[in-house]
Protein backbone atom coordinates (compact mmCIF):
# COMPACT_ATOMS: atom_id res chain seq x y z
CA UNK A 1 0.00 0.00 0.00
CA UNK A 2 1.40 3.66 -0.83
CA UNK A 3 1.35 6.90 1.22
CA UNK A 4 -1.94 8.19 1.61
CA UNK A 5 -0.20 11.68 1.46
CA UNK A 6 2.85 11.35 -1.37
CA UNK A 7 1.69 8.23 -2.87
CA UNK A 8 4.91 7.46 -3.64
CA UNK A 9 6.55 5.55 -0.89
CA UNK A 10 5.41 2.43 1.18
CA UNK A 11 2.65 3.50 3.34
CA UNK A 12 4.56 1.99 6.93
CA UNK A 13 2.47 3.87 9.83
CA UNK A 14 -1.21 3.75 10.48
CA UNK A 15 -2.47 6.54 12.15
CA UNK A 16 -6.25 6.12 14.08
CA UNK A 17 -7.40 9.55 15.30
CA UNK A 18 -10.05 9.99 18.03
CA UNK A 19 -11.35 13.88 17.71
CA UNK A 20 -15.00 15.01 19.12
CA UNK A 21 -16.40 11.27 18.85
CA UNK A 22 -15.64 10.86 15.37
CA UNK A 23 -12.52 8.27 13.90
CA UNK A 24 -10.13 8.89 11.12
CA UNK A 25 -7.42 6.50 10.03
CA UNK A 26 -4.87 7.13 7.96
CA UNK A 27 -2.25 5.43 5.87
CA UNK A 28 1.51 7.22 5.48
CA UNK A 29 5.62 6.53 5.26
CA UNK A 30 7.81 7.68 8.16
CA UNK A 31 8.19 10.60 6.48
CA UNK A 32 4.62 12.15 5.91
CA UNK A 33 4.09 10.85 9.41
CA UNK A 34 7.07 12.84 11.02
CA UNK A 35 5.97 15.48 8.90
CA UNK A 36 2.28 15.78 9.90
CA UNK A 37 3.06 14.97 13.54
CA UNK A 38 5.53 18.36 13.64
CA UNK A 39 2.56 20.41 12.15
CA UNK A 40 -0.02 19.40 14.49
CA UNK A 41 2.58 19.82 17.58
CA UNK A 42 3.30 23.46 15.97
CA UNK A 43 -0.25 24.19 16.04
CA UNK A 44 -1.60 22.49 19.21
CA UNK A 45 -3.87 24.58 21.53
CA UNK A 46 -1.52 25.52 24.07
CA UNK A 47 -1.95 22.71 26.20
CA UNK A 48 -1.37 22.52 29.91
CA UNK A 49 -0.58 24.99 32.86
CA UNK A 50 -4.84 25.41 32.86
CA UNK A 51 -5.52 21.76 32.91
CA UNK A 52 -2.43 21.23 35.58
CA UNK A 53 -3.66 24.19 37.23
CA UNK A 54 -7.76 22.60 36.74
CA UNK A 55 -6.54 19.63 38.86
CA UNK A 56 -4.23 20.85 40.99
CA UNK A 57 -7.64 23.19 42.12
CA UNK A 58 -9.53 19.60 42.36
CA UNK A 59 -6.98 17.92 44.34
CA UNK A 60 -7.09 20.79 46.61
CA UNK A 61 -10.94 21.24 46.87
CA UNK A 62 -10.86 17.50 47.43
CA UNK A 63 -8.59 18.14 50.73
CA UNK A 64 -11.15 21.27 51.83
CA UNK A 65 -13.93 20.47 54.41
CA UNK A 66 -14.98 23.44 52.38
CA UNK A 67 -15.42 21.69 49.37
CA UNK A 68 -19.43 22.02 48.73
CA UNK A 69 -19.54 25.68 50.14
CA UNK A 70 -16.75 26.83 47.27
CA UNK A 71 -17.86 25.04 44.54
CA UNK A 72 -21.55 27.10 44.98
CA UNK A 73 -19.61 30.33 45.20
CA UNK A 74 -20.45 32.40 41.80
CA UNK A 75 -18.93 35.95 40.67
CA UNK A 76 -21.38 38.68 40.84
CA UNK A 77 -20.51 40.20 37.61
CA UNK A 78 -19.93 37.59 35.23
CA UNK A 79 -21.55 34.50 36.74
CA UNK A 80 -18.96 32.22 36.59
CA UNK A 81 -19.17 29.49 39.22
CA UNK A 82 -16.45 28.55 40.89
CA UNK A 83 -16.71 24.90 39.75
CA UNK A 84 -16.88 25.82 36.34
CA UNK A 85 -13.81 28.11 37.23
CA UNK A 86 -11.87 24.85 38.42
CA UNK A 87 -13.28 22.85 35.25
CA UNK A 88 -11.40 25.69 33.06
CA UNK A 89 -8.72 27.09 34.92
CA UNK A 90 -9.57 30.18 33.86
CA UNK A 91 -11.44 33.30 35.46
CA UNK A 92 -14.26 35.32 33.58
CA UNK A 93 -13.48 38.73 34.62
CA UNK A 94 -11.90 41.25 36.98
CA UNK A 95 -14.42 40.57 39.45
CA UNK A 96 -13.96 36.53 39.65
CA UNK A 97 -10.77 37.34 41.52
CA UNK A 98 -12.90 39.04 44.30
CA UNK A 99 -15.45 36.66 44.41
CA UNK A 100 -12.95 33.62 44.86
CA UNK A 101 -10.42 35.09 46.82
CA UNK A 102 -10.59 32.42 49.96
CA UNK A 103 -10.13 29.86 47.56
CA UNK A 104 -7.97 31.24 45.33
CA UNK A 105 -5.14 32.40 47.49
CA UNK A 106 -4.15 29.10 48.87
CA UNK A 107 -3.40 27.86 45.52
CA UNK A 108 -1.68 31.39 44.32
CA UNK A 109 0.95 30.61 47.58
CA UNK A 110 1.48 27.35 46.01
CA UNK A 111 2.07 28.41 42.34
CA UNK A 112 3.81 31.40 42.93
CA UNK A 113 6.12 33.20 45.71
CA UNK A 114 3.79 34.08 48.11
CA UNK A 115 0.22 36.20 47.62
CA UNK A 116 1.36 40.25 47.25
CA UNK A 117 2.28 41.59 43.86
CA UNK A 118 5.51 43.43 44.53
CA UNK A 119 5.99 44.79 41.25
CA UNK A 120 4.33 47.99 38.71
CA UNK A 121 1.54 49.90 39.76
CA UNK A 122 -0.86 51.36 37.00
CA UNK A 123 0.94 55.39 37.14
CA UNK A 124 -2.96 56.43 37.88
CA UNK A 125 -3.30 54.50 41.00
CA UNK A 126 -0.10 54.04 42.46
CA UNK A 127 -0.83 56.63 45.30
CA UNK A 128 -3.37 54.94 46.55
CA UNK A 129 -1.54 51.30 46.46
CA UNK A 130 1.51 52.78 47.94
CA UNK A 131 -0.90 53.71 51.26
CA UNK A 132 -2.28 50.01 51.22
CA UNK A 133 0.71 48.70 50.80
CA UNK A 134 2.05 50.92 53.47
CA UNK A 135 -0.81 50.08 55.92
CA UNK A 136 -0.39 46.57 55.16
CA UNK A 137 2.85 46.38 56.78
CA UNK A 138 1.69 48.88 59.75
CA UNK A 139 -0.91 46.52 60.54
CA UNK A 140 2.07 43.73 60.69
CA UNK A 141 4.03 46.12 62.90
CA UNK A 142 0.99 46.82 65.62
CA UNK A 143 0.87 43.05 65.90
CA UNK A 144 4.59 42.59 66.68
CA UNK A 145 3.82 46.01 69.50
CA UNK A 146 0.47 44.40 70.57
CA UNK A 147 2.40 41.32 71.34
CA UNK A 148 5.35 42.85 73.39
CA UNK A 149 3.30 45.30 74.87
CA UNK A 150 4.17 48.64 73.75
CA UNK A 151 0.82 49.88 73.07
CA UNK A 152 1.64 53.25 73.08
CA UNK A 153 3.54 52.55 69.77
CA UNK A 154 0.76 50.72 68.81
CA UNK A 155 -1.51 53.63 69.30
CA UNK A 156 1.00 55.57 67.06
CA UNK A 157 0.76 53.54 64.41
CA UNK A 158 -2.65 52.98 64.49
CA UNK A 159 -3.82 56.85 64.09
CA UNK A 160 -1.14 56.61 61.28
CA UNK A 161 -3.50 53.89 59.26
CA UNK A 162 -6.38 56.05 59.70
CA UNK A 163 -4.88 59.08 58.53
CA UNK A 164 -4.07 57.32 55.31
CA UNK A 165 -7.54 55.42 55.38
CA UNK A 166 -8.57 58.87 55.22
CA UNK A 167 -6.23 60.06 52.44
CA UNK A 168 -7.68 57.10 49.73
CA UNK A 169 -11.18 57.84 51.12
CA UNK A 170 -10.73 61.57 50.00
CA UNK A 171 -8.66 60.68 47.19
CA UNK A 172 -12.24 58.01 45.49
CA UNK A 173 -14.85 60.85 46.88
CA UNK A 174 -12.71 63.33 44.58
CA UNK A 175 -12.96 61.23 41.39
CA UNK A 176 -9.43 59.31 41.76
CA UNK A 177 -5.65 60.22 41.46
CA UNK A 178 -4.89 62.82 39.07
CA UNK A 179 -1.82 61.58 36.81
CA UNK B 1 -5.62 46.13 4.21
CA UNK B 2 -1.40 45.30 3.65
CA UNK B 3 -0.81 41.32 3.71
CA UNK B 4 1.06 40.18 5.32
CA UNK B 5 4.46 39.48 3.94
CA UNK B 6 7.87 37.70 4.68
CA UNK B 7 9.96 40.18 6.67
CA UNK B 8 12.62 40.40 8.53
CA UNK B 9 12.09 40.57 12.49
CA UNK B 10 14.38 42.97 14.05
CA UNK B 11 15.61 40.08 15.82
CA UNK B 12 16.70 38.24 13.01
CA UNK B 13 18.48 41.52 11.80
CA UNK B 14 20.45 42.77 14.27
CA UNK B 15 22.67 40.91 16.49
CA UNK B 16 22.65 41.20 20.38
CA UNK B 17 24.76 40.21 23.26
CA UNK B 18 25.63 36.42 23.48
CA UNK B 19 24.04 36.12 19.99
CA UNK B 20 26.37 32.84 19.54
CA UNK B 21 24.05 31.38 22.14
CA UNK B 22 21.20 33.67 22.96
CA UNK B 23 19.02 33.76 19.62
CA UNK B 24 16.21 35.76 20.54
CA UNK B 25 14.63 37.17 23.56
CA UNK B 26 10.97 37.97 24.51
CA UNK B 27 8.97 39.62 27.25
CA UNK B 28 5.24 39.47 27.61
CA UNK B 29 2.85 41.56 29.74
CA UNK B 30 -0.91 40.37 30.39
CA UNK B 31 -3.24 42.97 30.86
CA UNK B 32 -7.19 42.98 30.96
CA UNK B 33 -9.99 46.06 31.08
CA UNK B 34 -11.80 46.73 33.88
CA UNK B 35 -15.42 46.13 33.76
CA UNK B 36 -14.85 43.79 30.61
CA UNK B 37 -15.42 40.38 31.00
CA UNK B 38 -12.53 38.15 29.89
CA UNK B 39 -12.32 37.09 26.68
CA UNK B 40 -12.70 33.46 27.22
CA UNK B 41 -16.41 34.15 28.77
CA UNK B 42 -17.13 37.33 26.93
CA UNK B 43 -20.27 37.99 24.52
CA UNK B 44 -19.53 38.86 20.61
CA UNK B 45 -20.41 42.57 21.40
CA UNK B 46 -18.12 42.57 24.40
CA UNK B 47 -14.92 41.75 22.60
CA UNK B 48 -16.23 43.85 19.87
CA UNK B 49 -16.66 46.21 22.71
CA UNK B 50 -12.28 45.80 23.61
CA UNK B 51 -11.35 45.78 19.80
CA UNK B 52 -12.45 49.27 19.12
CA UNK B 53 -11.77 50.55 22.26
CA UNK B 54 -8.24 49.80 22.44
CA UNK B 55 -7.73 50.10 17.91
CA UNK B 56 -9.00 53.80 18.84
CA UNK B 57 -6.87 54.45 21.64
CA UNK B 58 -3.64 53.10 19.60
CA UNK B 59 -4.94 55.30 16.98
CA UNK B 60 -4.72 58.64 18.95
CA UNK B 61 -1.21 57.86 20.15
CA UNK B 62 1.63 59.04 17.89
CA UNK B 63 4.38 55.91 19.23
CA UNK B 64 1.38 53.67 17.60
CA UNK B 65 1.87 55.12 14.27
CA UNK B 66 4.46 52.61 13.23
CA UNK B 67 2.31 49.87 13.71
CA UNK B 68 -0.05 47.72 10.95
CA UNK B 69 -3.62 46.82 12.67
CA UNK B 70 -5.01 42.99 11.71
CA UNK B 71 -8.11 42.04 12.95
CA UNK B 72 -7.41 38.16 12.64
CA UNK B 73 -10.44 37.29 10.81
CA UNK B 74 -9.22 39.26 8.22
CA UNK B 75 -6.08 37.12 7.31
CA UNK B 76 -5.69 34.10 5.46
CA UNK B 77 -4.88 30.74 7.48
CA UNK B 78 -1.66 31.32 5.81
CA UNK B 79 -1.16 34.55 7.19
CA UNK B 80 -1.91 33.68 10.83
CA UNK B 81 0.19 30.67 10.69
CA UNK B 82 3.31 32.57 9.43
CA UNK B 83 2.69 34.97 12.18
CA UNK B 84 2.88 32.29 14.82
CA UNK B 85 6.05 30.63 13.40
CA UNK B 86 7.57 33.99 13.95
CA UNK B 87 6.08 34.03 17.52
CA UNK B 88 4.39 37.37 16.68
CA UNK B 89 1.40 35.87 17.45
CA UNK B 90 -0.02 32.79 19.40
CA UNK B 91 -1.78 29.80 18.07
CA UNK B 92 -4.52 30.66 20.76
CA UNK B 93 -5.33 34.17 18.97
CA UNK B 94 -4.70 32.27 15.68
CA UNK B 95 -6.99 29.45 15.80
CA UNK B 96 -9.63 30.10 19.08
CA UNK B 97 -9.95 33.93 19.35
CA UNK B 98 -13.05 35.33 19.09
CA UNK B 99 -12.30 39.51 17.33
CA UNK B 100 -8.81 38.76 18.15
CA UNK B 101 -6.64 41.25 16.56
CA UNK B 102 -2.94 42.02 16.00
CA UNK B 103 -1.18 45.68 16.45
CA UNK B 104 2.44 45.00 15.13
CA UNK B 105 5.18 47.46 14.81
CA UNK B 106 6.57 48.08 11.83
CA UNK B 107 10.03 46.38 12.83
CA UNK B 108 8.26 43.07 14.25
CA UNK B 109 10.16 43.81 17.89
CA UNK B 110 7.28 44.96 19.67
CA UNK B 111 3.58 43.61 18.93
CA UNK B 112 -0.28 43.54 21.05
CA UNK B 113 -2.80 40.73 21.02
CA UNK B 114 -6.25 41.50 21.08
CA UNK B 115 -8.33 39.34 22.71
CA UNK B 116 -6.55 36.44 22.97
CA UNK B 117 -6.64 34.70 26.72
CA UNK B 118 -6.14 38.17 27.87
CA UNK B 119 -7.87 41.52 27.17
CA UNK B 120 -3.88 42.35 25.86
CA UNK B 121 -0.70 40.49 25.57
CA UNK B 122 1.76 43.40 24.78
CA UNK B 123 5.19 41.80 23.96
CA UNK B 124 8.35 42.69 23.22
CA UNK B 125 11.12 40.30 20.67
CA UNK B 126 14.62 41.37 20.72
CA UNK B 127 17.89 39.73 19.56
CA UNK B 128 20.87 37.95 21.60
CA UNK B 129 19.63 38.32 25.45
CA UNK B 130 17.89 41.44 26.46
CA UNK B 131 15.67 40.66 29.30
CA UNK B 132 16.17 44.42 30.63
CA UNK B 133 15.57 45.58 27.52
CA UNK B 134 12.90 43.75 26.15
CA UNK B 135 10.97 44.22 29.36
CA UNK B 136 11.36 47.96 29.32
CA UNK B 137 10.41 48.18 25.66
CA UNK B 138 6.91 45.85 26.12
CA UNK B 139 6.53 48.61 29.79
CA UNK B 140 6.97 51.63 27.81
CA UNK B 141 3.58 50.85 25.27
CA UNK B 142 2.09 49.28 28.77
CA UNK B 143 2.32 53.05 29.79
CA UNK B 144 1.16 54.25 26.46
CA UNK B 145 -2.05 52.20 26.89
CA UNK B 146 -2.78 52.30 30.58
CA UNK B 147 -2.67 56.31 30.47
CA UNK B 148 -5.88 55.81 28.23
CA UNK B 149 -7.52 52.93 29.44
CA UNK B 150 -8.31 51.14 33.08
CA UNK B 151 -6.64 48.11 33.27
CA UNK B 152 -7.64 44.89 35.70
CA UNK B 153 -5.56 45.46 39.09
CA UNK B 154 -6.21 44.56 42.45
CA UNK B 155 -4.16 46.77 45.26
CA UNK B 156 -2.48 43.23 46.77
CA UNK B 157 -2.57 40.66 43.91
CA UNK B 158 -1.83 43.01 41.14
CA UNK B 159 -3.05 42.66 37.39
CA UNK B 160 -5.26 40.55 37.00
CA UNK B 161 -5.56 37.88 34.57
CA UNK B 162 -7.94 35.18 33.53
CA UNK B 163 -5.20 32.39 34.22
CA UNK B 164 -4.13 32.42 37.44
CA UNK B 165 -0.64 31.43 36.48
CA UNK B 166 -0.26 35.20 35.14
CA UNK B 167 -1.60 36.73 37.98
CA UNK B 168 0.92 39.91 39.63
CA UNK B 169 2.83 41.17 36.88
CA UNK B 170 1.37 39.27 33.79
CA UNK B 171 5.05 38.62 33.23
CA UNK B 172 6.40 35.86 31.55
CA UNK B 173 9.89 36.40 30.05
CA UNK B 174 11.46 33.80 27.92
CA UNK B 175 15.10 33.28 25.97
CA UNK B 176 15.60 31.06 22.90
CA UNK B 177 18.78 28.93 23.81
CA UNK B 178 21.13 27.23 20.77
CA UNK B 179 22.67 24.40 23.25
CA UNK B 180 23.80 21.64 20.76
CA UNK B 181 27.02 21.08 22.82
CA UNK B 182 24.99 20.33 25.80
CA UNK B 183 22.89 17.95 24.08
CA UNK B 184 25.83 16.69 22.30
CA UNK B 185 28.00 15.94 25.42
CA UNK B 186 24.35 14.64 27.22
CA UNK B 187 24.22 17.12 30.44
CA UNK B 188 20.91 18.90 28.63
CA UNK B 189 18.98 16.33 30.81
CA UNK B 190 20.87 17.42 34.12
CA UNK B 191 20.33 20.91 33.67
CA UNK B 192 16.38 20.66 32.34
CA UNK B 193 16.28 19.32 35.53
CA UNK B 194 18.33 22.05 37.61
CA UNK B 195 16.32 24.68 35.72
CA UNK B 196 12.85 23.16 36.87
CA UNK B 197 13.48 23.14 40.09
CA UNK B 198 14.61 26.49 40.27
CA UNK B 199 10.89 27.35 39.01
CA UNK B 200 11.83 28.16 35.18
CA UNK B 201 10.02 26.44 32.33
CA UNK B 202 11.70 24.64 29.54
CA UNK B 203 10.63 23.90 26.06
CA UNK B 204 10.95 23.15 22.60
CA UNK B 205 10.80 25.54 19.29
CA UNK B 206 7.08 25.79 19.23
CA UNK B 207 6.31 26.10 22.64
CA UNK B 208 5.08 24.00 25.79
CA UNK B 209 4.59 19.99 25.18
CA UNK B 210 7.04 19.77 21.94
CA UNK B 211 10.34 17.91 22.17
CA UNK B 212 13.86 20.06 21.57
CA UNK B 213 14.62 20.21 17.76
CA UNK B 214 17.40 22.17 16.46
CA UNK B 215 18.80 21.89 19.67
CA UNK B 216 17.09 25.11 20.43
CA UNK B 217 15.26 25.71 23.73
CA UNK B 218 12.91 28.09 25.29
CA UNK B 219 13.96 28.80 29.06
CA UNK B 220 11.11 31.19 30.49
CA UNK B 221 10.00 32.32 34.05
CA UNK B 222 6.59 30.59 36.01
CA UNK B 223 6.29 32.92 38.99
CA UNK B 224 4.45 36.40 38.17
CA UNK B 225 3.56 36.98 41.62
CA UNK B 226 4.91 37.38 44.75
CA UNK B 227 8.30 39.14 43.01
CA UNK B 228 8.83 42.11 40.92
CA UNK B 229 9.31 42.59 37.19
CA UNK B 230 12.62 43.46 37.98
CA UNK B 231 13.75 40.26 40.28
CA UNK B 232 12.04 38.35 37.93
CA UNK B 233 14.27 39.23 34.80
CA UNK B 234 17.30 39.54 36.91
CA UNK B 235 16.43 35.85 38.59
CA UNK B 236 16.30 34.66 34.70
CA UNK B 237 19.54 36.55 33.94
CA UNK B 238 21.23 34.86 35.92
CA UNK B 239 20.08 31.96 35.36
CA UNK B 240 20.52 32.01 31.56
CA UNK B 241 24.07 33.53 32.02
CA UNK B 242 25.02 30.23 33.72
CA UNK B 243 23.21 28.46 31.21
CA UNK B 244 25.35 30.73 28.65
CA UNK B 245 28.73 29.86 30.45
CA UNK B 246 28.18 25.62 30.65
CA UNK B 247 27.49 25.72 26.81
CA UNK B 248 30.71 27.58 25.99
CA UNK B 249 32.83 25.22 28.34
CA UNK B 250 31.43 22.22 26.48
CA UNK B 251 31.74 23.55 23.37
CA UNK B 252 35.31 24.27 23.80
CA UNK B 253 35.61 20.76 25.28
CA UNK B 254 34.60 19.49 22.42
CA UNK B 255 36.77 22.06 19.96
CA UNK B 256 39.45 20.41 21.56
CA UNK B 257 38.81 17.01 21.19
CA UNK B 258 36.86 17.15 17.75
CA UNK B 259 37.82 20.34 15.82
CA UNK B 260 37.89 18.09 12.79
CA UNK B 261 34.23 16.28 13.18
CA UNK B 262 32.84 19.26 14.30
CA UNK B 263 33.98 21.36 11.15
CA UNK B 264 33.09 18.25 8.72
CA UNK B 265 29.82 18.28 10.34
CA UNK B 266 29.49 22.32 9.69
CA UNK B 267 31.09 21.72 6.25
CA UNK B 268 28.50 18.78 5.42
CA UNK B 269 25.59 20.55 6.62
CA UNK B 270 26.58 23.93 4.13
CA UNK B 271 26.85 21.32 1.26
CA UNK B 272 23.73 19.75 1.92
CA UNK B 273 21.62 23.07 2.09
CA UNK B 274 23.24 24.20 -1.42
CA UNK B 275 23.04 21.48 -3.22
CA UNK B 276 19.82 19.30 -1.75
CA UNK B 277 16.76 18.95 -4.15
CA UNK B 278 14.06 17.36 -0.91
CA UNK B 279 14.39 19.00 2.50
CA UNK B 280 12.01 18.66 5.34
CA UNK B 281 12.22 21.70 7.58
CA UNK B 282 12.88 18.68 10.56
CA UNK B 283 16.20 18.22 8.59
CA UNK B 284 16.59 21.36 7.28
CA UNK B 285 16.52 22.68 11.31
CA UNK B 286 19.13 20.01 12.50
CA UNK B 287 21.56 21.03 9.61
CA UNK B 288 21.41 24.66 10.61
CA UNK B 289 21.98 23.98 14.10
CA UNK B 290 25.25 22.06 13.00
CA UNK B 291 26.23 25.03 10.56
CA UNK B 292 25.46 27.70 13.48
CA UNK B 293 27.48 26.03 15.87
CA UNK B 294 30.04 25.79 13.03
CA UNK B 295 30.31 29.19 12.59
CA UNK B 296 30.11 30.23 15.83
CA UNK B 297 33.24 28.08 16.51
CA UNK B 298 34.66 29.74 13.92
CA UNK B 299 35.27 26.71 12.03
CA UNK B 300 33.70 27.74 8.93
CA UNK B 301 33.37 31.38 7.32
CA UNK B 302 31.29 33.50 4.88
CA UNK B 303 28.11 33.20 6.95
CA UNK B 304 26.44 35.59 9.94
CA UNK B 305 23.88 35.29 12.41
CA UNK B 306 21.38 37.31 10.20
CA UNK B 307 21.49 34.50 7.23
CA UNK B 308 21.51 31.79 10.19
CA UNK B 309 18.37 33.32 11.38
CA UNK B 310 16.48 34.24 8.28
CA UNK B 311 17.01 30.69 7.30
CA UNK B 312 15.72 29.43 10.64
CA UNK B 313 12.56 31.38 9.76
CA UNK B 314 11.71 30.61 6.22
CA UNK B 315 11.99 26.87 6.29
CA UNK B 316 8.84 26.53 8.49
CA UNK B 317 5.57 25.29 6.45
CA UNK B 318 3.83 28.88 5.95
CA UNK B 319 6.35 31.79 6.36
CA UNK B 320 7.98 28.89 3.23
CA UNK B 321 4.64 29.19 1.70
CA UNK B 322 4.61 33.08 2.18
CA UNK B 323 7.83 33.80 0.46
CA UNK B 324 6.85 31.44 -2.36
CA UNK B 325 3.50 32.99 -2.83
CA UNK B 326 1.47 30.59 -2.64
CA UNK B 327 0.13 27.18 -1.25
CA UNK B 328 2.34 24.55 -1.00
CA UNK B 329 1.28 20.84 -0.28
CA UNK B 330 3.73 18.85 2.30
CA UNK B 331 5.67 17.23 -0.46
CA UNK B 332 5.54 20.42 -2.18
CA UNK B 333 6.92 22.07 0.46
CA UNK B 334 10.25 19.85 0.55
CA UNK B 335 10.96 20.60 -3.20
CA UNK B 336 9.92 24.66 -2.47
CA UNK B 337 12.28 24.62 0.67
CA UNK B 338 16.06 23.97 -0.94
CA UNK B 339 15.17 26.39 -3.65
CA UNK B 340 14.06 29.05 -1.51
CA UNK B 341 17.49 27.86 1.17
CA UNK B 342 19.68 28.57 -1.95
CA UNK B 343 18.05 32.09 -2.75
CA UNK B 344 18.74 33.17 0.44
CA UNK B 345 22.34 31.83 0.62
CA UNK B 346 23.01 33.92 -3.19
CA UNK B 347 21.51 37.10 -1.67
CA UNK B 348 24.19 36.42 0.83
CA UNK B 349 26.91 35.98 -1.40
CA UNK B 350 25.95 39.04 -2.97
CA UNK B 351 25.80 41.22 -0.56
CA UNK B 352 29.55 40.03 1.03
Amino acid sequence: MFCEECRQKEATIHIVKQMDGKQTEMNLCEQCARKKEELEVSFEPQFSLHKLFASMLNQSLHDSRRAQQAVDTQCPSCGLTFSQFSQIGRLGCSDCFKAFEEQLKPLLRRIHAGCAHTGKVPLKIRGRVKAVREIDQLKEEIQVKINTEEFEKAAVLRDRIRALEEDIQQVEADGGEKN
Amino acid sequence: MKQVQFTMSRWMQDSGPESEIAISTRVRAARNMKGFTFPCLAADHETEAVISKVSSVAAGIKEFSHFNYWPIDTLTELEKNALVEKHLISPLLASESKHGALLLRSDEALSIMINEEDHLRIQAILPGLQLEEAWSEASCYDDLLENELDFAFDDHCGYLTACPTNIGTGLRASVMLHLPALIMTRQINRLLGALSQVGLAVRGLYGEGTEIIGNLVQVSNQVTLGHSEEEIISNLFGIIRQVIEQEQSARQMLLDKQRAGLADKAWRALGLLKNAQLISSQEAIQLLSDLRLGYDLGLIKGINHQLLNELLVLIRPACLQLLAGRELSESERDIERPVQIKKALERHDDLD
